[in-house]
């Protein structure tokens, strides 16, 4: 990818902001001019992998529009946490609305901007997994199709979090979640469901498209300012681990996600018009178990006899990404 | 200037002329003839600085007209029935945050059985929901009720939706007095938003309410729908001035001065009351017309006012709350509430049902006899109903009902018979 110019992981660290690089090479959150779009004092988890995302993702889209941005949110954790009465962590303009109609919102946003002839105002939508790839999907592939000017950026946590841990169509296989709980002969969410919403949007055929996580934040912050050059509808997915949800320890969020990389579990990639452009190679590709096991959703194929069978599966899942996305070199 | 057009051209003419912003169009009948006049003038350049944007869905037309208007774009969009079902939680949030969207009802029927034709339990279905609704009367009316929705909209900060009977008027050629550029621009300003999503001004719109302060908030959406009592015949006033033309205002009233029966009723039906109660005067019975031009806010005084003489009150609806009886008799009930006049409901037009002069005029002779009951429904059928309850009685797997029923009326073959 184009940003492999300059490889942070060599550090060994995973820190962004290097003081040793050129200014121009900087990470957009090192930098003292960092927008601060979403305020610190809000009231998301400790180890919030959305909360994360979203000050990495929007501050980057603030810098490369030069702060002329307006931001329209889906319900969900990341408008509950931001926004209780009478506080709000947003310092940019922003609206929430309802829980599906995010995308088409957004729209609306850029079209009074272009009926004002404000192209310089940009758009940005953003929701969860379940404001996304569920009930906001109707309004998020007609915003596509229309090659409306907005970036939806998804924050997928896999389940609907601010309801209390239930499955979405984001929820991988065989995970608990309170409306798939580990019970039962196939404890945890079935397999053969769900939908992969990067793949639906290359189908748009729209100018961009990426996927994200929040172990890469130099990845998250390019991807984002690269959306940000291109106009039409764009569409980034962001993998944020939810220590809540998942049962993972709070420490964990940038790890679970370097794991779901690095096992080929949630593959890394751009595309545009429809075509993959460039995917983030694995460097040690690691076993599913080892991304599994930190999360107490996934207990049930543990313990003192583990389900081979269906650790199996999901290990046919990651070898499935990597062979489909040539994640290895 | 005076011009022969369908109702839903004048109704783009005018909202064309009122300089939206933003327009969302999503098809349904019988509203859909606005949005395409609306798509064609934007396409050819006639309307200008609008963005005319096809949506996959009623929900995200009013959604993307919630972004405009947040945005500072004066929004518009248009639906009926099914569709104003579709994007109820819309209409409740674009109420809820305050935005002055202006919204077409072109009033038809709700299914199951699917009917595309008038009666106004669509819009019935959202009179709780913090907009205003105002119903227009004739193609004129609504014409001009668009051009002073706008101005009420923005003034109050308050979504307007404008009521008119589909088909009945949407699609009706009639005489329209068109208003010129020049004059709708004196009489409605420019949009300027009381909140707006400014870079430049940061703003947070929509955040979550707890008990604290919900009541409070939601009260406030009460008080300017009581503002809009004084506003709407205010501005009905200035376009008066303006245009020379009564249209719009909190009711109408036709021959009420010294009438025993007062009828009220809405929409287009006003025309047909009107006719019959001119024959039923020449026969010497004193009865005289209300017709409810803002139905929210609801004139509680102008009503009570305009009525305290009467011996009885008929309010013809074309719509039913199933389970109790009527919607606006309901609302007149409390407006005269604590007076001896009975307040007789009348279900009229259901799904389309022309309602006859002949029909209207035995309906209130029936009321001035006091042979009215407290609820009756205009021309039912009465044979058809106890057939169905008859089958119902008699056998278990009676069937589908809607079904059921037109094949007894012979509206449907059946196979083999």
């Amino acid at each position: 990818m184009e940003q492999s110019l300059v490889k942070f992981y060599q550090t060994g660290t995973f820190t962004v902001g290097n003081r040793l690089l050129a200014p121009e090479q900087r990470s957009v959150q090192s930098g003292a001019a960092r927008s601060n779009s979403l305020n610190s004092g809000h009231r998301a988890c400790q180890g919030c992998g959305e909360a994360l995302g979203a000050r990495y993702a929007i501050d980057a889209a603030m810098a490369a529009t030069n702060g002329q941005l307006i931001a329209a949110n889906a319900t969900g954790c990341l408008e509950v946490f931001s926004t209780p009465y009478p506080e709000t962590s947003w310092q940019m303009p922003w609206i929430h609305s309802l829980f599906g109609n995010t995308a088409a919102v957004a729209t609306g946003i850029a079209a009074a901007m272009k009926a004002k002839g404000r192209n310089d105002v940009r758009v940005v939508a953003q929701g969860g997994d379940g404001g996304t790839t569920d009930i906001g999907f109707g309004c998020l592939s007609g915003m596509f199709e229309r090659n409306d000017d907005v970036l939806y950026i998804c924050y997928d946590n896999e389940a609907y979090m601010n309801t209390g841990v239930q499955r979405s169509s984001a929820t991988p296989p065989a995970a608990r979640t309170a409306t798939t709980m580990a019970v039962g002969e196939h404890p945890g969410n079935e397999f053969g469901q769900g939908k992969n919403v990067p793949q639906i949007a290359m189908a748009h055929e729209i100018p961009y498209v990426a996927t994200a996580t929040v172990a890469d934040l130099r990845d998250l912050e390019y991807k984002v300012t690269k959306a940000m050059s291109v106009r039409g509808a764009r569409y980034i997915h962001i993998f944020v681990p939810c220590p809540l949800g998942w049962g993972a320890a709070s420490h964990d969020t940038i790890k679970l996600s370097r794991l779901a990389v690095e096992s080929g579990v949630f593959p890394v990639f751009e595309a545009e018009r429809g075509e993959v452009t460039g995917v983030l190679k694995i460097r040690h590709q690691v076993p599913v178990e080892d991304y599994l096991k930190p999360q107490k959703r996934f207990a049930h194929l543990f313990g003192k006899k583990p389900d081979v069978a269906t650790l199996a599966r999901l290990q046919a899942r990651a070898d499935r990404n990597i062979r489909r996305f040539g994640l290895l070199t | 200037m005076l011009e022969q057009c369908e109702g839903s051209h004048a109704v783009a003419k005018a909202v064309a002329l009122s300089r939206p912003e933003v327009i969302c169009a999503y098809p349904i009948s019988p509203q859909t003839h606005i949005v395409e006049g609306l798509g064609q003038m934007v396409k050819s350049g006639d309307l200008t600085s609008c963005e005319f944007i096809n949506v996959e869905s009623e929900f995200a037309a009013l959604s993307v007209a919630i972004g405009a208007s947040a945005a500072g774009a004066r929004s518009y969009t248009a639906t009926a029935s099914q569709g104003l079902l579709f994007m109820a939680e819309a209409v409740y949030n674009a109420s809820g945050l305050g935005l002055p969207i202006v919204m077409t009802v072109a009033n038809r029927a709700i299914g199951a059985p699917i009917n595309i034709w008038n009666d106004h339990t669509d819009s019935m279905s959202m009179r709780d929901a913090g907009w205003l609704q105002i119903f227009a009367e004739t193609n004129q009316e609504a014409l001009d009720l668009h051009i002073q929705a706008f101005k009420i909209a923005e003034e109050l900060s308050l979504p307007v939706m404008v009521c008119m009977d589909g088909f009945i008027l949407t699609h009706a050629y009639e005489r329209v007095d068109m208003p010129d550029q020049a004059q709708v621009d004196r009489f409605l300003p420019p949009y300027e938003p009381r909140q707006v999503l400014d870079p430049n001004d940061p703003v947070t719109i929509g955040a979550m309410v707890g008990p604290e302060a919900f009541t409070e908030v939601r009260y406030l959406a009460h008080a300017k729908q009581m503002q809009a009592l004084d506003l709407i015949p205010q501005i009905a006033a200035e376009f008066k001035k303006e245009f020379g033309r009564d249209s719009g205002g909190l009711i109408k009233t036709y021959q009420t001065e010294d009438a025993e029966t007062i009828v009220i009723a809405l929409g287009s039906v006003l025309g047909t009351i009107k006719d019959t109660v001119d024959d039923l005067r020449a026969e010497g019975v004193k009865v005289g017309v209300l017709g409810i031009t803002s139905y929210r806010p609801f004139p509680i005084s102008a009503i009570r006012d305009a009525t305290a003489h009467a011996k009885r009150i008929v309010v013809i609806e074309k719509c039913f709350a199933v389970g109790i009886g009527g919607i606006v008799s309901r609302d007149v009930r409390s407006a005269v509430r604590n007076r001896p006049q009975p307040v007789l409901t009348v279900v009229a037009g259901l799904g389309g049902r022309a309602i006859t002069k002949a029909s209207v005029h035995q309906l209130l002779l029936d009321a001035i006899a006091d042979k009215l009951e407290l609820l009756t429904f205009l021309d039912l059928d009465w044979a058809v109903v106890n057939r169905v309850l008859e089958r119902e009685k008699t056998q278990r797997r009676s069937g589908p009902i809607a079904e059921g029923i037109l094949r007894d009326m012979g509206t449907v073959l059946v196979p083999g018979a």
